[in-house]
């Protein structure tokens, strides 16, 4: 028996390590606010999501100096989920869940969205979603503080068309479902403006692709039909650098055919040479190069707080800075941190955006930005060419998808649908 | 600012220009005529600059091509008291401003009094049409050359009447055809008679290129006997570029198969030759491409003229760092996993994790910047195939690493030692071979090489702690597709993959040529289960 | 058979068993009928934290069932583990139903907004549970019965075959990636709603999957120890050892390499199947090589050959990885790559070995040599 009862011991030992976690940590005397932070800090996506944590420490920082939230100081709860999204939702319920976290501000792709939203609807609490995505979701406890396609993609195409004389585009994007849908509501809208299916060419390649040469190649050779060719780039992260190398050394000046890129922000031209893609586009909500005192200030702000007088600034950034100050006004209108109260209190907020407007939050979840068009310069910043006069309003589900022309979402009551049916009058899809 | 405010401002600058004119030379009337057009630039909306670009390449005013390339250049400024267009050039103590026009000094002052004229993509391309126009009658042919080309590309029929007078001029014949072909382009885009138009198309069919190509592609969509001709050219070109195409791909290939071969050299010695599976080799290669980025950042704040020559520094001192690295890598861990292979995976794969994340604490998580110097830079023709200079250095530099460590390994004492240390340890050791020394000189060995590869590789991809990542699973299917333990495998296992893979890119495209490509190396292990070039003999048996 | 079954339960597998039950019976229980503030009340957290541990234990065990008994070292098993995984996830898609933001009846949300107009031929079935059961363990089983059939055939061994089960998984994690197969690419299959009618945010579904877990992970062991103590498993360990040797015996090598393989290949399967409902998400990043590398990590920390090692290895670099990714969030890469290489240097064993060392020290010294015979698995070791 005392065999048995030290095989027991030893096998327990190692079970009880799994077991041990189990009970948990006891919730600590709440008073901060803990303020959830959710983005990758290894793994592939670190590249850009470690500079939006070291945004919202600064902000919070900020928020402390100048007297916390509810006469509360906050604290920041930083994890890191790896890249690997699976992980995300279990950090996710482990900042909700555990660390008792009144709000969490993170994630960076769609799908680390998708792993979490689950989560943050069954145990009721709010994320904070700073990147432009392909919208076609509204969610109760999801603030989309970024671009939705037609604050980002249709703006650009415009501007293309009618400043560029734009006739024929080449859809160029990594394979997944941001640059798939983007394409989807693209192809849909030039088509409706007149361009012939011929005069597109859609092509996507997979993550992190660094061999450009034969696409590079045939978008020249796309180009040479006589009529005014652009890209319209939904590249993600990582393969840019590759992409605009070989453009680079191709010799495609973007006099002869432009990129307009929806991913390619300061931060990911900081690790290139800028001098041979001048003049290539980028639209996004934001620039480094806006002028206005409050990005004067946020601007010398971060560059003191990373102690580093080349760091680059860019649009996720600013739309955490945006929700930011939302969730701090939202918390004391409601005067509570309690979920329900600040969502319901986020709606219809207005803060000061960087580029010298407002952003207000709007009954979808979603907020009015401006649209600007960048062109690159050769010093690693953009030259706004182009604005639109005011700001536009993010549409969740795209008028351009035949999936989703019919839905609209408004989270005020008494509707608070995230997906009501214009023509069935019903909440919830196509009804049925 | 507003046409009112120009308005005002005019009187002055005129005064100005008119004092500096009196003060230097009385020189011909028409230079007073440049001065208001470029004062133009500081208007704020783009359409009244590029009207004013228009305006000086019809002027027919030499000095119009520096102010222009001043302004393509972006060396342009408008000074933020007056108005005023200056030209600045940076110096110690602040911007040194002159005139435009008449290059007159006008001292210095701080960066803060300026602002950058604005430029935009349709600025550009009138900058470059307007300079074409403006240097058709440059003494030098080379330029004249250019000028052409740029009249060829934006075929504006403003231009007729200047290229016709130096068509007349002309006496270099290549050049002549190529304004000959620069005058069929305006004649085939602004519409004659057909007779006209079909001679056209016989001129711009004889440049048999993708330009030809797209003035020709849209007369080819009509009836009649122009858009036959047009057809008829269109299919001549075509016919001739899908074969310059078909060789243009076997380059792409190769290319792709260099990158392939560069990453994988330092694998096929510490996994090929030492049974070690390194899963830390990609680190190596990150470790190669950080080194260059060192060096380059150090030359940019103390040695900038030394710029072109950084990748040459950081070679050898890739090669040394790495080395070194491997080296400590090798005594502190893997000369106690020698004859338990699958264990160096384990220890390598958390080698690796330490050093991605060490890289990531000291340079931080974001891309860096590593520049290309200006050798490396751009492309250049041979015949149709476009050759990126990149690409083409990269694609002799694997062949010569290659080369070099095949020298080293048949014809040095080390490469002899460490042969005989692979094959049978016990032996060698009792021969006197130092086999511990060996052993950790040929890991050294393998992972300096990994490092050179990072400085080249460096040139083409993103400088960030991922890098390593993106090349370790390409690099063992190569040294597996080739064989383990043989260069020549290595080589020929790159190559092939890398060819491969792009003939069935344009068909398949990128993920699943890549696909496809994997699944044949699945179906080729099972036919020749060691590789490519497989070792024989007993010591296969491990 | 009920010898070899006796064989099997000697008294460590007992007392794994015990542990097991006990785990599997008072977390669950704790965590539904203890009040929130309760000090053994276990979160919801733990439960889901726990059981896709069982999840990856499972998984660890059908790598060490052929890497440590066989010596085939499988760099893609994460391929089999995610097939099973869609498997599962297609069903619970199908299950959403109407209850998907756009409220199609039949097609999941992502072919909605791609204007997918009907379900791919290979979709159908999946609402049935019954048939993505059988697909669970079919489709990965079937994939290494191909793959293995032909691999051994060709006597691909050592490295050769490790690479190419990595260009697999690669292949794989590629082609699920293209949006065009048909599997919702980089996102995957998500937002689930009920399991057999159960809602899976339910504490008692959860509840009932952890427990679902700890059975296929306590089944998974039995087989495979029962596997081992057999003669087949004694077969097994000789081709390990040497195999040309056994096959010159006379043994047909590739049929039980393919036999153990395919068995391996559906264990991971269901361990994905149980995976998906709890994590709530299956993506093709599960088919990365890294994972796979990962999982014979697992296995190596643990103890390869062992069968509990895989188990503790599994439990305890997950545990290890969830403590440092929300403690030292900027460097717990050092620390876990620390681990693997302490664990290579100074525990080439992986931990179930030191100890057994260490114990075996001590109970010689107690018991001054008189011992009996090893268990056949020691003595593979």
């Amino acid at each position: 028996m005392s065999h048995f009862s030290s095989a027991l011991t030893r096998t327990a030992a190692a079970l009880a390590v799994g077991a041990g976690l189990a009970w948990g940590t006891a919730a600590h005397a709440a008073d901060t606010i803990k303020v959830g932070i959710l983005h990758s800090l290894s793994g592939t996506m670190a590249i850009s999501e470690t500079t939006l944590k070291d945004v919202m420490l600064m902000l919070i920082e900020q928020q402390n100096e100048a007297g916390g939230v509810l006469g509360k100081q906050l604290e920041a709860v930083v994890v890191d989920p790896a890249s690997d999204w699976p992980l995300f939702a279990e950090k996710a319920r482990e900042l909700i869940s555990n660390d008792k976290v009144a709000v969490v501000f993170g994630c960076w792709t769609s799908v680390s969205r998708k792993s979490v939203l689950p989560v943050f609807e069954e145990l009721n609490s709010l994320l904070f979603y700073p990147v432009q995505y392909e919208g076609e979701e509204s969610s109760k406890n999801v603030f989309y503080t970024g671009a939705a396609p037609n604050q980002q993609a249709v703006p650009a195409v415009d501007y293309l068309m009618k400043e560029a004389e734009v006739e024929r585009w080449v859809l160029a994007g990594t394979d997944y479902v941001y640059p798939r849908t983007t394409n989807k509501i693209l192809e849909a809208y030039l088509k409706a403006k007149g361009v012939a299916e011929e005069d597109i060419m859609i092509n996507y390649t997979p993550f992190g692709h660094s061999d450009w040469q034969t696409i590079v190649a045939s978008i020249k050779e796309f180009a040479s039909a006589g009529k005014k060719t652009a890209v319209v780039s939904t590249i993600n992260g990582d393969a840019n650098v590759p992409f605009y190398k070989e453009l680079a050394n191709q010799g495609i000046k973007a006099e002869d055919i432009p990129v307009v890129a929806f991913s390619v922000g300061e931060e990911e031209l900081a690790g290139l040479d800028t001098a041979p893609l001048v003049g290539h586009l980028a639209a996004w909500n934001y620039f480094q190069s806006v002028e206005s005192d409050e990005n004067d200030a946020f601007v010398e702000a971060w560059k003191a707080y990373t102690k580093n007088p080349d760091r680059v600034s860019n649009d996720p950034m600013e739309a955490h800075v945006i929700g930011f100050k939302m969730w701090v006004q939202a918390v004391e209108k409601a005067g509570t941190t309690d979920t329900d109260a600040v969502a319901d209190a986020m709606i219809g907020i207005s803060v000061p955006n960087l580029s010298g407007g407002t952003a207000t939050m709007m009954p979808n979840h979603h907020l009015t930005k401006p649209v600007l068009i960048g062109e690159v310069q050769d010093d690693g910043q953009f030259e706004i060419v182009w604005e639109t006069p005011g700001t536009v309003v993010g549409d969740a589900w795209s008028d351009y998808l035949p999936g989703s022309k019919d839905l609209i979402s408004d989270w005020r009551k008494p509707m608070s649908c995230g997906n009501f049916n214009v023509a069935t009058g019903k909440c919830g899809g196509q009804g049925e | 600012m507003t046409s009112t405010g120009i308005s005002r401002l005019f009187p002055a600058v005129l005064a100005v220009i008119i004092l500096a004119l009196a003060s230097v030379a009385p020189v011909a009337a028409a230079e007073a005529d440049l001065a208001p057009l470029v004062q133009e630039f500081s208007n704020r909306k783009y359409d009244p600059k590029v009207e004013a670009i228009e305006k000086l390449g019809a002027s027919g005013d030499m000095r119009a091509v520096a102010i222009l390339k001043a302004l393509g250049n972006r060396d342009l400024y408008t000074m933020k008291s007056g108005d005023r267009v200056v030209l600045a050039r940076e110096t110690a103590d602040g911007m040194a401003i002159s005139d435009p026009v008449t290059g007159e000094d006008l001292g210095t002052v701080p960066e803060k009094a300026l602002q950058k004229i604005r430029l935009n993509n349709r600025m550009r391309r009138t900058i470059s049409a307007a300079i074409g126009t403006l240097t058709l009658m440059s003494p030098d042919a080379a330029i004249r050359g250019d000028a052409a080309e740029s009249i060829f590309l934006s075929r504006d029929d403003d231009d007729l009447e200047v290229l016709d007078a130096a068509l007349a001029k002309e006496t270099d014949p290549d050049v002549k055809l190529l304004m000959e072909q620069a005058r069929a382009a305006i004649v085939l885009e602004n519409g004659s008679p057909d007779e006209d138009l079909i001679a056209a198309i016989a001129v711009v069919k004889s440049r048999g290129d993708r330009d030809a190509l797209s003035v020709l592609t849209g007369l080819a969509n009509g009836e009649g006997p122009v858009a036959e001709a047009a057809k008829e050219a269109v299919t001549g070109i075509e016919n001739r570029l899908e074969l310059w195409g078909a060789a243009q791909n076997v380059f792409y290939g190769l290319s792709l198969g260099s990158v392939l071969l560069l990453a994988a050299i330092g694998l096929a010695i510490t996994f090929g030759v030492m049974g070690v599976i390194n899963m830390a080799h990609g680190e190596m290669i990150m470790i190669g491409a950080y080194v260059t980025f060192m060096v380059q950042e150090l030359i940019r704040t103390s040695a900038p003229w030394l710029f072109d020559y950084s990748l040459f520094i950081a070679l050898p001192l890739a090669f040394l760092i790495a080395g070194l690295i491997g080296m400590a890598i090798e005594h502190g861990v893997i000369r106690f996993l020698y004859g338990r292979p699958l264990e160096t995976l384990l220890a390598t794969w958390g080698i690796s994790l330490i050093l991605q994340q060490a890289v990531r604490t000291i340079f931080g998580p974001t891309n860096r910047e590593v520049g290309t110097p200006d050798w490396m830079s751009g492309f250049f023709k041979l015949g149709e195939l476009t050759l990126t200079y990149n690409r083409v250095y990269i694609l002799f530099f694997s062949f010569a690493v290659l080369a070099l460590l095949m020298l080293v390994m048949r014809y040095t004492a080390f490469g002899l030692q460490m042969r005989a240390v692979t094959q049978n340890r016990p032996m060698a050791g009792s021969m006197g071979i130092r086999t511990g020394w060996v052993d950790k000189l040929t890991f050294g060995l393998g992972s300096g090489i990994a490092g050179i590869a990072g400085v080249a590789l460096s040139q083409i991809d993103n400088v960030s702690p991922n890098l390593g990542q993106s090349y370790i699973i390409d690099s063992f299917m190569v040294v597996v597709f080739g064989g383990v333990g043989n260069l020549w495998g290595t080589l020929v296992g790159a190559m092939t993959l890398g060819v491969a893979n792009k003939f069935l890119e344009p068909y398949a495209g990128a993920v699943l040529a890549k696909i496809f490509v994997l699944v044949f190396i699945i179906l080729f292990i099972q036919k020749r289960p060691r590789g490519l070039f497989a070792l024989k003999g007993r010591a296969v048996e491990q | 058979m009920s010898g070899l079954l006796m064989r099997s339960l000697d008294r460590y597998a007992v007392a794994f068993f015990v542990l097991l039950a006990a785990v599997a019976i008072l977390v669950p229980l704790a965590n539904l009928t203890l009040p929130a503030g309760h000090p053994l009340h276990v979160s919801t957290y733990a439960v889901a934290l726990v059981g896709k541990y069982l999840c990856y234990a499972l998984l660890a065990l059908s790598v060490d069932l052929i890497w440590g008994y066989v010596g085939i070292l499988s760099l893609g098993h994460g391929a089999f583990f995610a097939l099973g995984g869609y498997a599962m996830g297609m069903y619970l898609m199908r299950q959403i139903g109407t209850r998907g933001v756009y409220g199609h009846p039949e097609l999941p949300d992502f072919m909605v907004f791609l204007d997918w107009k009907e379900l791919p031929w290979f979709w159908h079935g999946f609402d049935q549970f019954w048939f993505a059961m059988i697909m669970v363990v079919v489709v990965p089983g079937l994939l290494a019965f191909v793959f293995g059939w032909f691999a051994f055939r060709s006597r691909v061994t050592g490295v050769y075959l490790s690479i190419i089960t990595q260009a697999l998984t690669f292949a794989l994690m590629l082609a699920f990636f293209r949006n065009n197969m048909g599997f919702g690419g980089n996102n995957g299959l998500t937002d689930f709603k009920d399991i057999l009618g159960f809602n899976l945010q339910a504490g008692t579904t959860r509840a009932g999957l952890f427990i679902a877990s700890a059975i296929a992970l306590g089944l998974g062991f039995l087989i495979c120890r029962m596997l081992v103590r057999s003669r087949i498993g004694q077969v097994l360990i000789a081709i390990r050892d040497a195999e040309s040797r056994t096959r010159f015996l006379g043994y047909r090598v590739e049929a039980y390499k393919v036999f153990v393989f395919t068995l391996s290949a559906a264990m991971a399967g269901v361990a994905g199947a149980l995976y998906v409902p709890q994590v709530g998400i299956i993506n093709p990043s599960e088919f990365a090589p890294a994972n796979s590398i990962e999982v014979v990590i697992w296995v190596a920390v643990g103890g390869r050959g062992t069968l509990f090692g895989p188990v503790i290895g599994a439990v305890l670099v997950n545990y290890a990885k969830t403590y440092f990714t929300g403690a030292l969030p900027d460097a717990w890469l050092f620390a876990l790559g620390g681990l693997f290489v302490f664990v290579t240097l100074f525990l080439p064993q992986g931990i179930v070995g030191a100890v057994r060392q260490g114990w075996g020290k001590v109970s010689r010294r107690k018991r001054s040599g008189d011992e009996p015979a090893k268990p056949a698995s020691q003595a593979a070791e």
